[in-house]
């Protein structure tokens, strides 16, 4: 039967359907694409027949014989090539590897036939709000757009999801931690709209909130706390770590968000603001750099201006244009030109090419907000003397004035504060165009900045453009692409997928957004709203579509990918939330906020493939139980736990993971000292509340997962009980040696045959795949 | 419906991803649906081996023209010098000490000797013949001459990046460009795992000789393969797997029963949601189960017999190279399919005749005892070994030592499918330029894949719009190698 319904749904989607209208941008552009548009494409180079089939003046201008005669497929030469008879003559050629099919050619045929009309590439024209679809009663605009796809399909949407999953999905969702007992139950109990509500804006309003949003973006702009090539020695810049949860947490409208960390260091305003956005300025100084012996400084300097547009392109244009360092791009319309314009943008960056970077001394955040309630606490008194005759009144605030003042001079003596990276702006440097890349040609010619051409232009006049220029082109609402990437990555941190699948590219390869005006209006609604993150993001969490349940069998089975939504996704927690789940699980988790890296256990040695073995000097205390945000980022040997769970090196932009299942995965929960000690330290904290077996096993099951243990669930743990008490009842030195794992000292008043038998069990749930999924 | 259609790459792509994630008849459908669907784009190859990993009958998958079965690298990190190992050059002794002719050097990309004078220095050691190939190799050699007719050494190696660090990456992923997959992720993606107790792609790492350069773990990572085809470096102090050793206090009893307890849990857990993930990862615990048993006797080496150990010239796994040959053998016999071992010790900057000296004391039996153990079990024939750096060394001075060079290397394959006792491809006179039948780096992946049945051409995945190769976009099979 399930075979039966896949296959019917397969057919149910063949292009040839008849009653089908075939779209361009949906169904023809991709063909071109992928089958014809490295020979006839942007790529001037590697253009064929001159002709191009990427641009509607080329497809339907005058040219002999005529592409496209609208309605005729018989009298359209691209129909008539690839369908020639003779195989020398029919395209693709024979030797290119990707020949297109019988149901390929019949969407172009059909698209003909029905009138060959043109559509600009989606993501290439700005976002216009379309009207809400009225697929429905009473619903918000998202779940419009969602029933509205649903409807045509026959599938039904899930029903809303119990709220115990509800509750726990929120908070892993939006902070990435798990709800407490207390929490959950008083929602069980009054599941109402309002409550729901109530409980969105409390956990967008936790400061927990920002560290779950800084994860994907640390991922995006490769944070890390080294350099990255040969010796990869470590560097500090966990401030500007520190700059994106707070900017998160105060809901920093996006579009001053991408201007601070493109150019914060060229932004004008109150001296003390100034140093935030300088440090938000670290963002262009996050590549790689090298300082190996022979290396030369100009290729570095090239290598580390293609890292900037590439990545640069990638993070707020979800967009490829890494791939014109070398040619034209041979499927979406930048040019090698628009590449080296695009660098020029950085050649004011201060850097070296070879050697360690160069830091800069900045105060921490809390400095920074002491420092500004001392000046105004400064203000305020002056103001005061003003108005102040008596002259015992003068002198107190006069001595508190000196007092102030000497606060002030002391919070900002640079040298006792931290060192980071900032972008500091020096004369631009000359960028040339690098005929094929090659760094050590210097023919060709001068570049001066500019944006891709194809997506508009900066006036400015004869005056050179700045960074700041390219970051307000790139924060304002005619940029096409910045609205629709940020909106799109955040939804898949709700849904587990994008509305386009390729987070990473919304150009012509990338797949089409399953719902086009759903993306485009949240976009639209989005920029209008100010660039407001948390309104975003509270308008997706309180969407129906959100709430269903990710357990829907007959969609599962008919839309395996949940294209349509029916349905919420289940899916395994990122690295750093396995790790600060468990320690929240078990009580062991510190929750500041903010601050230096920190370096928990790690395996001995594990450094020992760079110089000097890279000696690891772990942490001791508190810093052992903080977030894997906050864990010490090495390129060349990031945390393995954290890279067992798919973390990246963070030497490129990554807008998404992939989640693999490994049996690394397995080792890592069972035996790295972590979890192994976050179980004691959750057994002590079952123990300690409950006398009865009963008992402590519903709260270890509410405290894991929301919700309390299954009568067959209870068996096996029971059972797992009665074995392990009787093995360590039998080798008590086996418990004592395995209560000292982790620095955490074992609570001595419990007994260790007892505490060992719970830590087992302990181990079980933190190992169990429902306590590492979000559903 | 706005699904695509199904002839589209990208549905395959979605699907062949997926894969990893579902149920045994669930794939069964998608497999059908899928080789239904693409003729071309998506290597099936690759997707065959997919199913494969998932599944035991993992033979009857490998391409039928698969010569080598497996790939064991030995990676010669740091830059053995060309000039003092394979590649003889009589002209550059007699210009020893002499300017070296401008016309090689100019506006040639330059490492350590940026801005110095650029003299011509000799080879250091005498050349002489071997076997009935009579293949030409440093006197420096003692061991590797023995196999001289089961090995081809290819002279005219060249290569793209001159700093240690980018130059790895070039070799290993075909690019210096971070972030795209290892070799090895690629050969563990097109052919699947043969082991059901053991990782795919293992990596082991000794030291000696000269500068220890560091090696990053970006040189075995999947990039944007998944996380499944990543290397797993072993380690010779410590767990030789990552936490692959029991918590102190817990005995493999008690371990068993924390397993068994949650594997439970998550079966009565798959009763109750649909979710294919449960059942991988039910898989993912038995093969970490059995990894807990498996790796601890793959580095017992206590059964091996004293023959053995001697031919090796070690006493067991003790972090060396000889002892790391041994354990790619025991790690091929187990069904390894990629096995890399790195050296870290050719960067001979300055005082290259004894660092020549100490480097090949620590490498050269071993290299050549795993041929010889390899021939005599049976094995050589279907596994391929490499014996390579990452570039070569100046055939300038660079005082008593040789800077980097990438313009020409050396490197020797042996087994699967190689024709041994050939010597392919020249240097100019020099040892300066690769001149003659040269070879690229992307030409030896070709190479390497063509023995393994894979064509490099069709083993693509599609990453950010584009079909990606380990190839990229160039690469040809060097067929005179072939036997």
């Amino acid at each position: 039967m399930k075979m039966v319904q896949v296959i019917a749904l397969l057919f149910a989607c063949l292009p040839a359907s008849q009653a089908r209208e075939i779209k361009f941008n949906r169904d023809v552009r991709p063909i071109l694409s992928n089958h014809c548009f490295a020979c006839h494409g942007p790529d001037e180079k590697q253009r064929k027949a001159k002709l191009r089939l990427d641009r509607k003046e080329d497809l339907f201008g005058e040219r002999e014989p005529t592409l496209l005669v609208a309605g005729k497929p018989e009298q359209s030469e691209l129909y008539l090539r690839i369908t020639h008879g003779d195989p020398e003559e029919r395209m693709p050629p024979r030797k290119f590897p990707k020949p297109l099919t019988s149901p390929q050619v019949n969407t172009i045929k059909k698209w003909i036939e029905q009138g060959a009309k043109w559509e600009d590439h989606w993501a290439y024209t700005a976002p216009i709000r379309p009207p809400v679809p009225k697929a429905g009663k009473d619903l918000d605009p998202i779940d419009q757009f969602v029933l509205a796809r649903l409807a045509p399909a026959n599938l039904s949407p899930a029903l809303a999801t119990d709220p115990r999953t509800l509750v726990r999905r929120l908070h892993l969702d939006l902070i990435g931690l798990p709800p407490k007992p207390d929490v959950t139950e008083a929602f069980v109990t009054n599941p109402s709209t309002v409550a729901y509500t109530q409980l969105v804006d409390d956990l967008l309003a936790s400061p927990h909130f920002g560290e779950r949003l800084a994860v994907p973006w640390l991922d995006l702009v490769r944070y890390a706390d080294s350099v990255g090539y040969q010796k990869d020695r470590l560097r500090d810049c966990w401030l500007y770590r520190d700059y994106l949860i707070r900017s998160f947490n105060e809901n920093k409208p996006y579009d001053r968000f991408v201007i601070e960390q493109l150019a914060g260091d060229l932004l004008e305003g109150d001296p003390l603001e100034q140093r935030s956005w300088l440090i938000a300025s670290g963002f262009n100084r996050m590549n790689q750099t090298t300082s190996e012996g022979g290396a030369q400084a100009k290729e570095y300097v090239a290598k580390y201006a293609a890292d900037r547009v590439r990545n640069t392109a990638a993070i707020f244009l979800g967009s490829t244009m890494g791939c014109a360092e070398c040619h034209d791009h041979k499927y979406d319309p930048f040019t090698m030109k628009d590449f080296y314009s695009f660098a020029a943008f950085f050649a004011d960056v201060k850097e070296r090419g070879v050697g360690y970077p160069e830091h800069t001394a900045m105060p921490t955040y809390a400095d920074l907000d002491q420092w500004a309630d001392l000046e105004d606490q400064l203000k305020g008194l002056r103001e005061k003397t003003k108005d102040t005759v008596l002259q015992e009144e003068k002198d107190a605030l006069n001595k508190r004035i000196a007092e102030l003042k000497e606060s002030i001079t002391k919070i900002s003596n640079s040298k006792k504060w931290p060192k980071t990276l900032v972008t500091l702006n020096a004369k631009p440097r000359t960028v040339r165009m690098l005929p094929r890349g090659n760094w050590l040609d210097e023919t060709g010619p001068v570049m001066s900045p500019s944006v891709p051409a194809f997506l508009g232009k900066l006036n400015l006049g004869d005056r050179r453009a700045t960074r700041l220029d390219l970051a307000r082109w790139i924060a304002s609402r005619d940029n096409p692409l910045t609205a629709r990437v940020f909106v799109n990555r955040i939804w898949k941190q709700f849904f587990g997928k994008g509305l386009a699948r390729d987070l990473d590219d919304l150009g012509s390869q990338g797949e089409r957004p399953t719902h086009p005006k759903l993306l485009d209006w949240l976009a639209v609604e989005f920029m209008e709203n100010g660039w407001d993150v948390k309104n975003l993001i509270r308008q997706i969490v309180l969407s129906e579509a959100y709430r269903r349940s990710s357990n829907h069998p007959s969609s599962i089975d008919l839309d395996p990918e949940n294209r349509l939504l029916a349905r919420q996704a289940s899916f395994r927690l990122e690295a750093e939330f396995i790790r600060d789940n468990a320690l929240a699980i078990s009580g062991l988790l510190v929750p500041k906020i903010g601050g230096r890296s920190v370096k928990p256990y790690q395996p001995a040695n594990y450094w020992f493939r760079l110089y000097n073995s890279g000696k690891y000097v772990q942490d001791k205390g508190d810093e052992l139980y903080r977030r894997g945000l906050y864990t010490l980022w090495r390129r060349s040997f990031w945390h393995p736990s954290l890279q067992a769970f798919d973390a990246p090196a963070r030497e490129e932009c990554v807008a998404e993971r992939p989640i693999s299942n490994t049996p690394q995965q397995a080792l890592v929960l069972l035996n790295d000292p972590t979890y192994v000690e976050a179980a004691r330290i959750f057994a002590e904290r079952i123990i300690g509340a409950h006398a009865k077996d009963l008992e402590r096993l519903d709260l270890a099951f509410r405290l894991a997962l929301a919700r309390p243990p299954t009568k067959e669930e209870i068996g096996v743990l029971q059972n797992l009980l009665e074995k392990e008490r009787a093995i360590y009842a039998e080798n008590e030195k086996d418990a004592h040696a395995f209560l000292k794992t982790g620095e955490k000292p074992a609570d001595a008043n419990l007994n260790p045959v007892e505490l060992a038998a719970w830590t087992s069990l302990a181990r079980v749930i933190l190992n169990l795949h429902e306590t590492i999924t979000r559903n | 419906m706005d699904l695509p259609s199904p002839g589209d790459p990208q549905l395959a792509r979605n699907h062949h991803q997926e894969l990893i994630l579902m149920e045994p008849l669930q794939q069964s459908v998608c497999r059908r649906s899928f080789l239904g669907q693409t003729a071309a784009g998506l290597g099936s190859l690759a997707f065959g081996s997919m199913l494969q990993a998932e599944q035991s009958s993992t033979q009857a998958l490998l391409p039928t023209t698969a010569k080598a079965k497996r790939i064991i690298f030995l990676y010669m990190a740091g830059g053995p010098s060309h000039l003092e190992s394979f590649d003889y050059k009589p002209v550059l002794a007699e210009r020893n000490g002499q300017p070296m002719p401008d016309s090689f050097t100019k506006g040639q990309p330059i490492a350590q000797l940026q801005g110095k004078k650029l003299t011509c220095r000799g080879p250091y050691f005498k050349f002489n013949r071997h076997g009935q190939s009579g293949q030409q190799m440093s006197e420096v050699f003692q061991h590797i001459p023995k196999i001289a007719d089961d090995i081809c050494i290819i002279r005219s190696m060249y290569t793209e990046a001159i700093n240690h660090d980018p130059a790895h990456t070039f070799m290993n992923s075909g690019t210096t460009i971070s972030g795209r997959p290892a070799m090895g992720s690629w050969f563990l993606y097109g052919l699947g795992s043969e082991t059901r107790n053991l990782p795919g792609f293992v990596v082991l790492t000794s030291t000696g000789g000269g500068q220890n350069q560091p090696i990053s773990a970006r040189q075995w990572h999947s990039g944007f393969l998944p996380g499944r085809f990543q290397g797993s470096p072993f380690h010779s102090t410590g767990d030789p797997v990552l936490y692959v050793k029991n918590p102190a206090g817990v005995s493999r009893q008690s371990q068993g029963n924390v397993i068994d307890a949650s594997q439970a849990l998550n079966q009565i857990r798959a009763g109750q949601v649909k979710d294919p993930a449960i059942n991988t990862r039910l898989r993912q615990y038995e093969l970490a189960f059995r990894m807990q048993t498996s790796v601890p006797d793959l580095m017992d080496v206590s059964t091996e017999p004293k023959h053995i150990l001697d031919l090796y010239g070690t006493k067991g796994a003790d972090g060396s190279f000889a002892g790391n040959c041994l354990l790619a053998r025991r790690l091929a016999e187990r069904g390894v399919r990629f096995i890399q071992l790195y050296h870290r010790g050719w960067d001979h900057h300055g005082g290259i005749e004894n660092g020549m000296r100490a480097t090949t004391k620590l490498v050269d039996q071993g290299s050549a005892a795993l041929i010889q153990d390899l021939k005599q079990r049976g094995m050589l024939d279907d596994t391929l070994v490499v014996w390579a750096g990452e570039f070569g060394r100046t055939p300038m001075a660079q005082g008593s030592g040789r800077d980097h060079h990438i313009k020409a290397f050396s490197l020797w394959m042996a087994g699967g499918g190689i024709k041994g006792g050939l010597t392919y491809g020249e240097t100019d006179d020099f040892g300066y330029n690769a001149a003659v039948d040269r070879v690229s780096v992307h030409d030896l992946h070709a190479t390497m894949l063509h023995l393994t049945g894979l064509d490099h051409e069709k083993l693509t995945f599609r990453y950010r719009g584009r079909d990606f190769r380990l190839t990229d976009v160039k690469g040809r099979v060097i067929r005179k190698t072939l036997a």
